[in-house]
């Protein structure tokens, strides 16, 4: 069954065409891999879907709903969360409080509520630690709880980042380079991570350039290649495609 | 030293029992400061102790946008001068309104609201330096039409200002006056004192619960990474206006109380050096700490008027003359105090606790 449809989408930064009517589909309960190489528009790709970007045409269908041309909160709300591929946590706050914004959406006090510290307003913060704490056990730094986010380890950054992204309980869980810059074993804990979230019920789409963690994880992978969609299949019939082998260590000598 | 002054702190905050009656303390130095003053240092002591419990509160307001939202605002006066004037203008002869303060409280924190709205929905998709430009201008356009209100209709009577405005009376007794209460004589000063002290109290606990709260987690968010924050699901639209609205309806309160304690308002109190003024306070003091921002505005109020006083007979009686006036010394020596704040304490002088260990590597290491 369809998560996430797109059809037809392009996007053009000026004269450079960074997406060429790609189409995808994403299935519930899917590892979906998006690869390609550096410049072919997996990024662009992900700021269309989040809302960060507006598609020139195309459409998007979360679920039944079309998401085009909404606002970054909107998508949010609706159920795809995201990470970053340049880390993006809130520095100066807890790594607790990372997680409590993630809950901001799902969650309803306002200033009148805070003001007057209303019954409703402390019960729904009690809850909010609560399941905070549960998401930082869940990706496993319920240790660094207390600690400035700026002061944990790149891969606890990482990992912050998906407790940060899952606190928003989304339908659909997008990791752009989650394994970028991680050693061997940061790398397998990664790996067993995606793979609980998505026995948990979340579908994945994943943006990586680590191939060998791709093709292990992913039930699917699409190839991007100067914006176009060049394959899509299962990792092994994708690995073997001369068009892939083609776009990534180019074509045989002539 | 550090930690030995740390550890007695951690102690006291950490016995229930020390901790009461530390309050109670707190409670009755507070409530006999003004008593204290008048009988020893004289009566304007007490009035300018009430100018900086006003900017204590301008502070404050000013810290929800800059401290915990991260918006840089420099025109921030204008709805301390929106609140001033609402109170002039309801209050005084000059349309013969005399509206009851209980009024014209909320009417000033709900017009200098939705002045902080309408700045904030232009300025939205600004951010740090040309965010500051446009605020800027804004709180000059605030002055220069109450400067210039007194015609084709006079509303302001633009430079000259407006004169008698109305104290706050409760059951028809005026604050300003001295009354006599238990036995104990009470001057208009000392009364100001205790309810500006009141709200001041209430000013804090709605800053501390607001930080606390989901909104302003959501605050800290935006000022950290704002499209993480949208990515959070946050609309970063709705939050920011919130704090604009929320933070400008404390600068008006502090202005309406202003008007009516000065009994006289015009332009010239709201010009741009009195914007940088308060966010000199909330930076001075710990950007985005309510007690530092509390902190910075006492100092930067009381420590300028004590020079004021004491310079002039310094000089005098170490080189027998006045050699430089006590209004220049001043901003010398306020120049000099922030070039030195910033250098030696960057995150302000008291800083939020978390803020502070991630700038201190000496903390940090432990």
């Amino acid at each position: 069954m369809p998560l996430l449809e797109l059809t037809g989408i392009n996007k053009n930064f000026g004269g450079i065409q960074a997406l060429n009517d790609v189409s995808l589909t994403i299935n519930k309960g899917e590892i979906y891999g998006l690869i390609g190489p550096n410049g072919a528009g997996k990024t662009t790709l992900f700021n269309v879907i989040t809302g960060v970007y507006l598609p020139d045409n195309g459409g998007i269908k979360f679920g039944t709903r079309s998401i085009v041309g909404r606002k970054p909160h909107q998508v949010a709300t609706a159920g795809i969360a995201r990470t970053f591929q340049n880390i993006r946590l809130f520095q100066n706050m807890t790594v607790m409080e990372n997680v409590m914004v993630g809950m901001h959406a799902k969650t309803s006090t306002g200033s009148f509520g805070a003001i007057f510290n209303t019954k409703s307003a402390r019960l729904e913060e009690k809850m909010i630690q609560i399941q905070s704490m549960k998401w930082l056990d869940y990706v496993g730094i319920l240790k660094e709880a207390d600690n400035l986010a700026c002061n944990l380890s790149y891969g606890d950054q990482r990992r912050l980042e998906i407790a940060r992204a899952l606190a928003t309980r989304p339908k659909l869980l997008a990791l752009d380079e989650p394994a970028a810059g991680m050693n061997a074993t940061e790398t397998g804990e990664l790996k067993a991570l995606i793979q609980t979230i998505r026995t948990d019920g979340v579908s994945v789409l994943l943006i990586e350039h680590d191939v060998k963690l791709i093709m292990n994880l992913c039930d699917r992978v699409a190839v991007l290649d100067y914006g176009q969609k060049i394959a899509e299949d299962v990792p092994k019939l994708v690995q073997t495609d001369p068009k892939v082998i083609q776009a990534y260590i180019g074509g045989e000598l002539p | 030293m550090k930690h030995f002054v740390q550890d007695l702190w951690r102690k006291f905050t950490g016995n229930k029992r020390a901790l009461f009656f530390g309050y109670i303390f707190l409670f009755v130095a507070l409530a006999v400061l003004p008593f204290l003053l008048s009988n020893t240092v004289g009566l304007t002591w007490v009035r300018i102790l009430d100018f900086a419990l006003i900017y204590a509160m301008l502070a404050l307001g000013l810290n929800i946008v800059v401290g915990f939202a991260g918006l840089l605002d420099l025109g921030y006066i204008a709805f301390y001068a929106v609140g001033a004037y609402t109170w002039a203008l309801l209050a005084s002869p000059q349309f013969d309104l005399h509206l009851p303060f209980w009024a014209i409280l909320p009417i000033g924190a709900g017009m200098a609201a939705l002045f902080g709205v309408l700045l904030g929905a232009p300025t939205l998709r600004l951010r740090g330096d040309y965010l500051a430009i446009v605020t800027l201008g804004f709180g000059e356009i605030i002055r220069i039409f109450l400067n210039n209100l007194d015609h084709p209709i006079n509303v302001t009577n633009g430079p000259i200002g407006i004169n008698k405005i109305d104290p706050i009376s409760i059951g028809g007794a005026d604050l300003t006056r001295t009354h006599e209460l238990l036995g104990v004589s009470f001057s208009g000063a000392h009364t100001y004192y205790y309810v500006l002290l009141t709200l001041l109290f209430m000013t804090v606990v709605i800053c501390v619960r607001l930080e606390k709260s989901r909104i302003g987690r959501a605050w800290l968010a935006i000022r950290e990474d704002e499209l993480a924050a949208q990515a959070m699901g946050i609309n970063t639209r709705n939050v920011k206006l919130l704090a604009f609205a929320l933070g400008a309806m404390f600068g008006g309160i502090a202005g309406g109380l202003f008007a009516s304690l000065q009994g006289f308002v015009s332009p010239e109190s709201f010009g741009l050096l009195e914007s940088i003024m308060v966010l000199c306070m909330v930076v001075l003091g710990g950007m985005g700490h309510v007690y530092g921002v509390l902190l910075g505005a006492i100092l930067l109020t009381v420590l300028p008027e004590i020079l004021r006083s004491t310079a002039s007979p310094i000089q005098s009686t170490l080189f027998g003359d006045v050699y430089i006036d006590p209004e220049a010394l001043r901003m010398l020596l306020f120049g000099l105090a922030l070039i030195l704040v910033m250098l030696i304490r960057p995150t302000g002088l008291w800083p939020s606790p978390k803020r502070r260990t991630s700038v201190d590597p000496d903390i940090a290491k432990d």
